[in-house]
């Protein structure tokens, strides 16, 4: 069966929800990936957005996080206050699951999403952290989705915007963090997790097709490849509620 | 805010009386979801210059309001319309350009510091962001801090727990209040006296709203008597907040308004393209802004079949069949 990279991505973020989870969304391929473990392996999961809706009905795929398509059948309709403090307070934050991206990813899975270049006058501005710097302060685990590429995979930052594990093993607890930390990212290539111990990046995963040594030829950093299994490519069951229920008009695929 | 009285009047009056040359703005919104679009035309119109801008993530507005070079300063935590532009485009270019100067923070901490600012109180605090650039890079230096009375020394302050380790928490991220001169927000319905009544998500806007020194609201639908009064429990902002309304049926065009109309998919992206080329957008700054002396103009340009496309259903409180492609 045919399929593309941003489907199996999609399908892989999915995988990793669960029932009784509470995903935290933005815009984009985040917002599908919480929309398909809906429709196909954790009907239970409780989708949730920055801007104070929780539970949206969304029967049809929002193009941003204040979209009009997520107020509808919500079970309530709040603000960006409301949101915040349920990640914050660690009674609800713990059972939150952030999905996030950016433009730069470190090997401690610390996130850029602010300037490539100096601060001042730099060569590229993004958006800035919007919520993520917040999500990934307060929440239990992040997935992180990223495009597989040298340029983006760095072995320094130009702007720490959103925490991974900081400078490694014990920086997390030492700043008093309360979230847990980045859990897995997701690449058009594969997925890797973070260690335990070291709590550095390794390669959990790849797509048929895909070998470990491509997916290091795109970094600019070494990770450990000795865990990495090939991912099971994406069912029939799997691509047809993708595609028939989460977005039929293609909007993001 | 201001106590008595009618407070109905022209934005064209309202912008003029309350948003100065130099002055520090919030708007309402957020991305692509009702921003005081009129609004912002009417500043754009007036020239108004060296605003001092804060924005959570306020998107459209935000870029229309940079890219026609009414901002100086520009403390933000997102510049992004969601698919139409994962980056504002305009907001970009100044920022790369050193057109403007910025500061960053984030979503929970600008929504934060207005209510604070709302709150009367110099500080909040939270558990966001330590660890970070957002704590660490200033956009703003101490120099011009201590220059400018209206912005604090600090950026953001890590300061350890004082109560101990009460609530498991050792550290915490104290962010500065915000009391802007004027904060401008669209809503659905609001009567004379600035009584406000908000459908669907209010995002930071009550918030933003009482934080300001003044207020000017537009609303889709003006309400000349009392009977917001009949249902209070639905109204957000009392009246005593506001200093200015003004009726503007689409007023949050091409943004969102819950119930009311969807977002423009057609502008929006006609937009993101214009904004790529700097002769295209200031093409379209003179043609879509100026050549329109009101947004009643801007609307009959768009024409009744664009907006008859965007009009919400009664149901979904958006448009369910609206192509977005």
């Amino acid at each position: 069966m045919d399929y593309t990279p941003k489907e199996m991505m999609t399908i892989a973020a999915a995988r990793e929800i669960r029932n009784d989870d509470i995903v935290f969304c933005g815009t984009g391929i985040s917002m599908l990936a919480a929309m398909a473990a809906k429709n196909i392996n954790a009907p239970q999961s409780v989708i949730f957005f920055e801007t104070g809706a929780i539970d949206s009905k969304l029967e049809d795929l929002p193009l941003a996080v204040a979209d009009p398509r997520i107020m509808y059948q919500s079970s309530s309709n709040a603000g960006l206050l409301e949101a915040f403090a349920t990640m914050q307070n660690q009674i609800t934050g713990r059972h939150v699951v952030g999905i996030l991206g950016a433009a730069q990813i470190d090997i401690f899975g610390n996130l850029n999403s602010t300037v490539i270049g100096d601060y001042e006058g730099p060569d590229v501005r993004f958006s800035g952290s919007g919520g993520a710097c917040d999500v990934a302060s307060f929440v239990a685990r992040s997935i992180i989705f990223m495009t597989q590429e040298k340029r983006k995979f760095k072995k320094k930052l130009d702007y720490l915007t959103t925490p991974g594990y900081l400078e490694g093993p014990g920086a997390r607890e030492k700043a008093d963090l309360p979230g847990g930390g980045p859990d897995k990212v997701i690449t058009n290539m594969g997925m890797m997790g973070f260690d335990d111990q070291t709590r550095q990046m390794y390669l959990k995963g790849y797509y048929p097709g895909i070998t470990p040594d491509k997916i290091l030829q795109n970094m600019e950093f070494e990770i450990d490849i000795t865990r990495a299994q090939e991912i099971h490519p994406p069912s029939a069951n799997e691509l047809s509620l993708l595609r028939e229920k989460c977005d039929p008009q293609r909007l993001i695929l | 805010m201001k106590i008595n009285g009618n407070k109905i009047m022209s934005i064209e009056d309202a912008v003029k009386t309350y948003v100065k040359d130099g002055c520090h703005l919030s708007i309402g919104g957020f991305t692509i979801n009702r921003n005081p679009m009129a609004a912002v035309y009417e500043i754009i119109r007036q020239k108004i210059r060296d605003v001092h801008l804060y924005a959570h993530s306020n998107g459209q507005g935000v870029d229309e309001l940079v890219g026609a070079g009414v901002v100086k300063n520009l403390e933000i935590a997102y510049g992004g319309s969601g698919k139409f532009a994962s980056t504002c485009i305009r907001f970009r270019k100044a920022v790369e350009e050193k057109k403007i100067n910025v500061e960053d923070y984030s979503n929970y901490q600008m929504t934060l510091r207005f209510l604070a600012g709302s709150m009367g109180v110099p500080f909040l605090p939270t558990r966001s962001g330590m660890g970070t650039d957002i704590v660490n890079i200033w956009g703003f230096s101490p120099e011009a801090r201590k220059q400018n009375t209206r912005i604090p020394n600090d950026k953001l302050i890590e300061i350890e727990n004082p109560f101990g380790e009460w609530g498991d928490t050792k550290k915490l991220i104290l962010v500065p209040a915000i009391n802007p001169d004027v904060t401008i927000i669209h809503v659905q319905q609001a009567d004379y006296r600035g009584n406000c009544r908000i459908d669907g998500l209010t995002f930071a806007d009550v918030e933003q709203a009482k934080a300001a020194k003044n207020l000017i609201v537009t609303c889709e639908e003006l309400i000349d008597d009392d009977s917001l009064k009949n249902q209070p429990d639905r109204n957000q902002i009392p009246f005593i907040h506001a200093d200015a309304v003004i009726h503007i049926p689409y007023g949050a065009f091409p943004t969102a308004c819950f119930r009311c109309y969807d977002y423009d998919p057609v502008f929006l992206k006609e937009y993101a393209r214009l904004a790529k080329d700097d002769t295209q957008y200031h093409s379209y700054i003179e043609d879509t802004i100026f050549k329109n002396p009101t947004h009643r103009d801007l609307l009959d340009s768009i024409g009744r079949k664009r907006l008859e496309m965007i009009s919400a259903d009664e149901n979904h409180g958006y448009a369910k069949n609206l192509d977005r492609r």
